[in-house]
Formats: structure tokens, sequence, C-alpha cells
């Protein structure tokens, strides 16, 4: 009869915390596998449209990247609410445009000059008057593929306010 | 002497190690958004003897500056733009040379000759907002992958595709040994519904 009144010791006893390295290392993993390192820091607001009619981008080594819209909070005392152009770190005119597209061309590898891709990150509330600019200036110096970049969505979010 | 045994590691800390680096990835992530709409523009230089469309050819799409649309000269609410556009595309109302045997659309002569021939004519304001602009573009993209897939699964009807999951899987490099046997299949429908859209530069008032 006494083998059943062995575990009778009272005290309930501590959990193991031995598998929680195992969680968390798992977490890490996935996190770092993840991750994308920003090349530039955004100094624009950059809330993206929604649409559902879309396709995935080329690999990252062809595209360049234009951002725009209108300066973050942290940057609109000195450059006010305008909606504004970002190329890589720094806002710019849309005379840069063309600039920064040839230069970025002359950067990348002569078998991808020709099939670069140039994705548009603007963000929802910019008026088309700027879209446009940097479009004629596209045209200008032949960057003829371009990308809308969105979130996927439906198209209904973005006639609401 | 007697052998000692190695003293245990202590991995008590370990954990410790691990959120710490957990957060620092944590912190800087940034999932990027790598989709969107793809457009291409049309070349700068002038054509020389710009071809002359019909009147009945062309739908227009005009947005103002109070992200209002007019729709083949009627105001129109976005909730239709896809159906019109279907409707223009798939008109068919061509004769002789002209005709389309493969729309289903309701032949009206006053609308758009075949799917070759219709152009989707896109104008804004210049203070439009750009996301009334992206609504608008994927409608009317919607409306030739809406006729794509049609299209599509009408001629393949064993692959258990529309022709925006096989444009998807031609894409993607996991489906490989695919891609052979999928893009003439693609191209095909694109033939049939070729994606004539037309960006008219902005104006500054109306």
């Amino acid at each position: 009869m006494a083998k059943f009144k062995k575990k009778q010791d009272g005290g309930t006893p501590a959990i193991s915390t031995a598998s929680l390295p195992d969680i968390v290392f798992m977490l890490l993993f996935f996190f770092m596998v993840a991750t994308v390192m920003r090349d530039s820091t955004l100094m624009v607001q950059n809330t993206l449209p929604a649409a559902d009619q879309i396709q995935k981008l080329d690999k990252k080594d062809r595209v360049m990247y234009i951002y725009a819209g209108k300066p973050s909070s942290r940057y609109a005392d000195k450059y006010g609410s305008q909606a504004r152009i970002q190329l890589n770190d720094k806002f710019a005119t849309v005379e840069d445009v063309g600039a920064f597209v040839l230069a970025e061309r002359a950067s990348k590898r002569q078998e991808l000059q020709n099939v670069l891709t140039t994705a548009l990150k603007v963000d929802g509330d910019t008026n088309m008057g700027l879209i446009s600019d940097i479009k004629q200036e596209l045209r200008q110096v032949n960057a003829l593929k371009i990308n809308y970049t969105t979130r996927l969505g439906d198209y209904t979010q973005n006639t609401k306010n | 002497m007697a052998k000692r045994a190695a003293p245990e590691v202590n991995a008590g800390s370990m954990a410790d190690i691990a959120f710490l680096l957990l957060i620092f990835f944590l912190v800087t992530t940034t999932i990027e958004t790598d989709s969107g709409i793809n457009r291409k523009l049309p070349p700068t230089d002038e054509v020389v003897d710009p071809p002359i469309i019909k009147e009945r050819n062309i739908f227009t799409v005009v947005v103002n500056k109070n992200n209002q649309f007019l729709v083949e000269e009627e105001p129109m609410d976005i909730a239709n733009i896809r159906q019109a556009a279907i409707e223009f595309l798939d008109n068919g109302g061509g004769t002789g040379d002209e005709a389309c045997d493969y729309c289903q659309g309701a032949k009206d002569p006053s609308s758009s000759d075949n799917p070759e021939k219709a152009i989707i004519s896109l104008k804004n304001n210049r203070e439009t907002s750009y996301k009334v602009y992206i609504a608008v573009q994927n409608e009317l993209v919607a409306a030739y992958n809406d006729l794509r897939d049609r299209e599509f699964v009408r001629l393949n009807p064993l692959l258990g595709l529309t022709f925006v999951e096989a444009n998807k899987r031609y894409a993607d490099p996991r489906f490989e040994n695919e891609r052979k046997k999928l893009k003439p299949k693609l191209d095909e429908v694109k033939a049939m519904y070729p994606q004539k859209l037309s960006e008219a530069e902005p104006s500054k008032n109306n």
C-alpha cells in the first residue's frame, strides 16, 4: 500500500523553463529570416493605396524605388506639408528624378540595365500632379517600366477618407 | 587521483541572450511590400502619323479634382466602372474582318469593334488624389483580367487555373518546368484581350 502514498509530499513542482531558450530561438530565427533591412530611411509619410489586381515585383536588384508623400512629422517644420519626392536618403525635386534614374541604371550590371523597373511608392493622399511630373521625367530618360506599389486590399478602401 | 567530472555550464542566461537578439530583430523588421500594378509608359518620341482611331473604339474615363468620375461623358460610380469596361471591351460590334468570334458582348454598333481595337483612355486632373487614381487603375485592370480569365478557362478547361493564377505560376520559380507549357497559352489570351490603356496628360482645370 505504501506505493500509492509517495507523491503526497505537498507543494506544486516548479515549472521547468529549460525549453524557454528553444522557443525564443525559434522566434528569433523567424524574424532573422523575415527581416529585410531597409536601405533608405523613409522621410515621407507612406500609406500606400490598396489594390487587388496586383503583380509581384521583379527581383530586388532590378528595381529602383522612388518615394513620394508629405514629409513625415519629424521633417514637417523644415520642409513644410507639401508632398515631396524622396530619392535614396534625401528630399529631391522633380528635376532630380532623371539624374537619379541614370545614376541607378549605371550602377547596375550591364545585362540588367534594360530590364529595370521603377517602383513608385507614393502616399495615397498625394495629388496626381506630382506623379504625372515624375512620369514625364521617367519618360525623358526612357525608364518606361513602372510599378505603382500598393498593398493588397479592396479598392473601396481608397475612396473613403 | 580520481577523475573530476567536467562542471556543467549554466545555461540559464541563454534565454536572456536570445531575447536580446529577438528584440533587436523585432524592432528592425519591416515587412516590405513588393507588389503593385505594373504599367508601361509610352516612349517620348512623337509619332509622326498618329493612326486614326474611331470614336466608338475609345472608352474615356475622366477623374476630376473632386475625385468624381465621368465615363463616356456620363457620371458614374466607381463600383460600376469594371462592368462598364467589360461591356465595352467585350462588345465585338465589328463586322467582316473586324468581327470578334469569341466576344460575348451586346454587339452594339456604337461601341467597340473588337478587343484589339478597343482602347481605354484614362484622364485625370492634377489635383486628383493618388489613391483614387489607383482605384480606377485597379478596376480597369480587373476588367481585363476578368475577360482574360474567362477566355483562359474556356480554352484550357483541363488546366484548372484562371489566367491570373496561371500568370502567377508562370512567374513562380517553383514551377519552372511548367513555364514552357504555360507561355503560349498565356500569350494567346493576352493577344485576344490586349491591355490598351492610355493615360492622357493631366489637365489643370475642370
